[in-house]
């Protein structure tokens, strides 16, 4: 199968205009008569519920949290980016793109990273318009702050809530349009299968999470919007019931995934500090525009923080990356962070960790400043930690963050299924292989807000000459059976081991070989592991209570069982990709000072993967730069 | 560390429930109280026994999934912090530890310690937001908004919507978090065309669902995670009696 990115004709400016000039049309007669699924009320899926709803589309829009307003987009701390160019500093859409494109390490779409900085300024007046209380000056004009791998302020922030504000914003619209009778909300019901009929995507089946009830559901299209699937580390930043089910069933189906192995380590989140911890609180990167990062210079150096000399403290991105310093980009900080605390540097109790000091930043601008910006960083840090950090530094360390990779789709967020859309955190699209601070909330939105409700009607144009979808179809009752025997048979291994044990040591294997830095032989050797843990799972694990009732461990196994086939897919691309570009750093491509070597010569593809009876078939979408000379990425 | 748990067991909305004892060893203090019932779960599992259901997502205090009273504590002993931020070390080894879901006629029990809180989602839908649709906004900078207004709008648009204020509250009002949507927008120039309308649909949606009138004790901003004054409910009354009189 040829992979046909759908990339519209002429200059990059004017792409995303000619496309709209050529998208076929729906009047609003027609709209009403068609009919959207939406899985996932986050960011992304919220801001899509709403919007087609707005058009006059009817949306039936699910989640598995007990209300919309939980998706973990409401956990983005730092901001969102916009080339605004508010601060006058040299900023454009030009510079936005090839900051995210260069970001990504040139392993994404011109076309689709152009369109994401060309729509990011009218974003900022759609969420003002809101009620999004973004940080402003006095004279009422709105604040701008730095992020990690850019040379120009052009992040807007709530204070440390910006994800919150801005998902409070998309859920007040959906609630607006499902007082409109417009939209349908399924709280509390989790997607477990998509059902495809004639090549097609036209319907889902969904758990009542409340009465365990398999419900179906037919629509003339669905949209997938689920985030992304860091959980498969069990330790990340993300929330415990983030899992990449929707999307893994979506793939089975037939849709190919992209990148799967590119996932962002996020280098500012608190240690682990034992085997039961579920979760590595996010601190937000904002914090390294005034935060400096430094360990020891001394191995094992046992003494306080604050009882370190200056001159025994190596400040190593700093010294590493003089230009960009503590704000380099995040794949790139936290490889120096791990290659610090390898090397014996380490700091805390497990020595995991690094410290994020303000000691400089207070004393230059007094703690009233650092105040204003951090406060509710700094009193979440000491709520967790027990440690107040205006009087010592923090201790942080890496942790799965962000998933650039996700289902292929093409430019208009269609994946390889016709009817089947996956926009936001689920997709890949705009990152390439690593995605720059503050652009993930941006991507989020405009797919939801600004591109999908352009897209969709080309497709669903096709739609109107069919039959209306309906329940009965023989594929939903086959879809529906498959999905009763899964949860029979997971309820009936009745084994000797917890899903979290499991959980566990999939962790473990994928932490240890597909996340920083990866090598052939530990890439092999973690798919042999994985698949072990794969047999064991389904021939011991134990799951108590039934299917027809609130069964919170039985959820858990059921994403823990998707989860191990998803580990399996990211080691076998971590394993394929022989070389090291943004966040994905295979050992054996590196320069002497440990900087990344990339194969453009070999390796300037997207790679997509084709679910083929358990195995996997890799296809190759080659990126074309047409605009821009992909350059050694450095951050010197 | 070692801890007797006693916890609320109910099948469903429809049966009844009881406190039930649990002694817990191979507890750390570092270990969230969630990470403690996670370690209890595990034990019940292996004993063949169902697990208990209780909330939680983020686990980092900004979700609002998670909440529990703990102790007679809407979200524990501490002021001001999430059932998600709360570590073992706030307890001693030995320590009894009571556990019971929201209390509240308009928080029905689902199961155990999940409670049905969408009566937020519905006072939410009757004016919770800026009619406008997607692609019609000016530009940003063409809305000043001094920052004093804009500061005092993320004040109480801070709030995560947990209901610990209508747990914690002796008549389960929910005028904390009815106020905090209504003075965040109501207060910014983009929400002032539908201020009125929203002030009083949104009210009335409130006592609809059941809950209790506020007698302003004062409970509720001691155990909002995001330290929410009691002032705004004052000045959602003073706006409802304006929009009585000028709406």
């Amino acid at each position: 199968m040829k992979l046909d990115s759908k990339t519209p004709e002429g200059r990059l400016e004017d792409k995303w205009r000619n496309y709209q000039i050529k998208a076929q049309l729906i009047n609003p007669a027609n709209k009403k008569k068609l009919n959207v699924i939406v899985v996932g009320s986050g960011l992304s899926g919220a801001g899509a519920s709403a919007t087609l709803a707005e058009l006059g589309y009817d949306v039936q829009c699910f989640c598995y949290q007990d209300s919309a307003r939980r998706a973990h987009s409401v956990a983005a701390q730092g901001g969102i980016n916009a080339a605004k160019n508010y601060q006058h500093d040299g900023d454009s859409v030009w510079r936005m793109f090839y900051d995210t494109l260069k970001g990504g390490d040139f392993r994404s779409r011109e076309a689709n990273t152009y369109r994401l900085a060309e729509l990011s300024a009218p974003l900022i007046d759609h969420f003002v318009q809101q009620g999004v209380p973004f940080a402003r000056e006095y004279g009422g004009v709105l604040v701008n702050r730095s992020f990690g791998g850019v040379q120009v302020q052009r992040t807007f922030y709530a204070r440390g809530q910006t994800g919150q504000q801005l998902l409070l914003a998309a859920y007040s619209q959906l609630y607006k349009m499902i007082r409109a009778k417009k939209v349908k909300m399924f709280p509390r019901s989790e997607m477990l299968d998509l059902i495809v009929i004639n090549g097609k995507a036209k319907g889902i089946i969904v758990r009542d999470l409340v009465t365990g009830e398999l419900k179906r559901y037919a629509a003339d299209a669905i949209v997938l919007a689920t985030g992304g699937y860091s959980r498969v580390f069990r330790l990340s930043t993300l929330a415990i019931g983030c899992n990449g089910s929707a999307i893994w069933k979506a793939h089975k189906r037939g849709a190919f995934f992209a990148a799967p192995s590119f996932t962002q380590i996020h280098p500012t989140a608190l240690p682990q500090t034992s085997e039961a911890q579920s979760k590595l609180t996010l601190m937000s990167e904002s914090l390294r525009n005034d935060g400096r990062l430094w360990v020891p210079k001394q191995k094992g150096d046992t003494r306080k923080a604050n009882d370190i000399l200056e001159k025994e403290r190596d400040y190593y991105l700093e010294r590493r990356y003089p230009s960009f310093g503590n704000l380099a980009p995040r794949d790139i900080a936290s490889r120096a962070a791990k290659e610090r605390i390898d090397a014996g540097h380490g700091v805390g109790r497990l020595k995991n960790a690094v410290y994020l000091d303000f000691r400089h930043a207070i004393d230059k601008l007094g703690i009233q400043t650092i105040k204003d910006r951090y406060e509710n960083l700094f009193s979440m840090y000491k709520k967790i930690t027990g440690i107040d950090a205006y009087k010592e530094p923090m201790q942080i360390s890496p942790a799965a963050h962000f998933s650039m990779g996700g289902l292929w789709v093409d430019y208009e967020l269609m994946t390889t299924i016709p009817g089947l859309y996956a926009i936001g955190e689920c997709n890949f699209s705009d990152h390439g292989a690593n995605r720059l601070g503050a652009n993930s909330l941006l991507q989020a939105s405009i797919d939801g807000y600004f591109i999908l409700p352009n897209t969709i009607n080309n497709y669903l144009a096709g739609a109107l000459e069919e039959d209306i979808p309906t329940t009965d179809h023989i594929e939903f009752e086959k879809a529906e059976k498959e999905v009763r025997g899964t949860i029979d048979r997971v309820l009936n291994i009745n084994g000797t081991k917890t899903v979290d044990h499991f959980h566990r040591e999939l962790g473990k294997v994928m932490w240890q070989e597909c996340a920083m830095s990866r090598n052939k032989k530990g890439l092999e050797k973690a798919i042999l592991q994985i698949k072990k843990i794969r047999d064991e799972f389904w021939s011991d694990v134990k799951v108590t209570g039934s299917s027809n009732e609130l069964n919170t461990e039985l959820e858990k196994a059921l994403r823990l069982a998707d989860f191990i086939e998803l580990g399996i897919l990211m080691c076998t691309d971590a394993l394929e990709r022989e070389e090291s570009c943004g966040a994905h750093f295979r050992e054996e491509f590196q320069t002497e000072d440990g900087e990344a070597v990339r194969v453009d010569e070999n390796y300037s593809y997207v790679s997509a993967w084709e679910y083929d009876e358990g195995d996997f078939k890799l296809h190759k979408e080659e990126l074309e730069f047409e605009f821009v000379k992909p350059s050694v990425r450095s951050y010197k | 560390m070692k801890v007797t748990f006693k916890i609320w067991r109910q099948e469903n909305q429809n049966t009844k429930g009881a406190i039930e004892e649990y002694k817990v060893d191979g507890l750390t203090e570092d270990m969230s109280f969630l990470e403690a019932l996670d370690h209890l779960n595990e034990l019940l599992v292996l004993k063949n026994e169902k697990v208990i259901a209780y909330e939680y997502d983020c686990r980092e205090g900004i979700c609002g999934q998670c909440g529990v009273f703990i102790n007679g504590r809407a979200h524990g002993p501490h002021d001001n912090i999430t059932t998600c931020q709360l570590h073992m070390r706030s307890f001693k080894d030995g320590d009894t530890i009571i556990v019971e879901p929201w209390r509240a006629a308009s928080f029905p029990v689902l199961k155990d310690l999940i409670v049905d809180r969408s009566a937020f989602d519905r006072i939410m839908e009757q004016g919770g937001y800026i009619t406008a649709k997607t692609g019609t906004a000016p530009e940003a900078n063409a809305i000043l908004i001094p920052k004093e207004v804009s500061d005092s709008a993320m004040n109480v648009a801070a709030c995560i919507g947990c209901g610990a204020c209508v747990a914690t509250c002796k008549n389960a009002s929910a005028a904390l978090f009815t106020s905090a949507k209504i003075n965040h927008l109501n207060n910014l120039p983009q929400g002032h065309p539908e201020a009125h309308k929203r002030v009083q649909e949104m009210t009335y949606q409130m006592e609809l669902e059941g809950f209790g009138s506020c007698s302003f004790t004062g409970a509720c901003e001691v155990e909002c995670p995001e330290g929410i004054s009691i002032t705004n409910i004052a000045e959602m009354y003073a706006k409802y009696t304006k929009a009585k009189l000028f709406g």
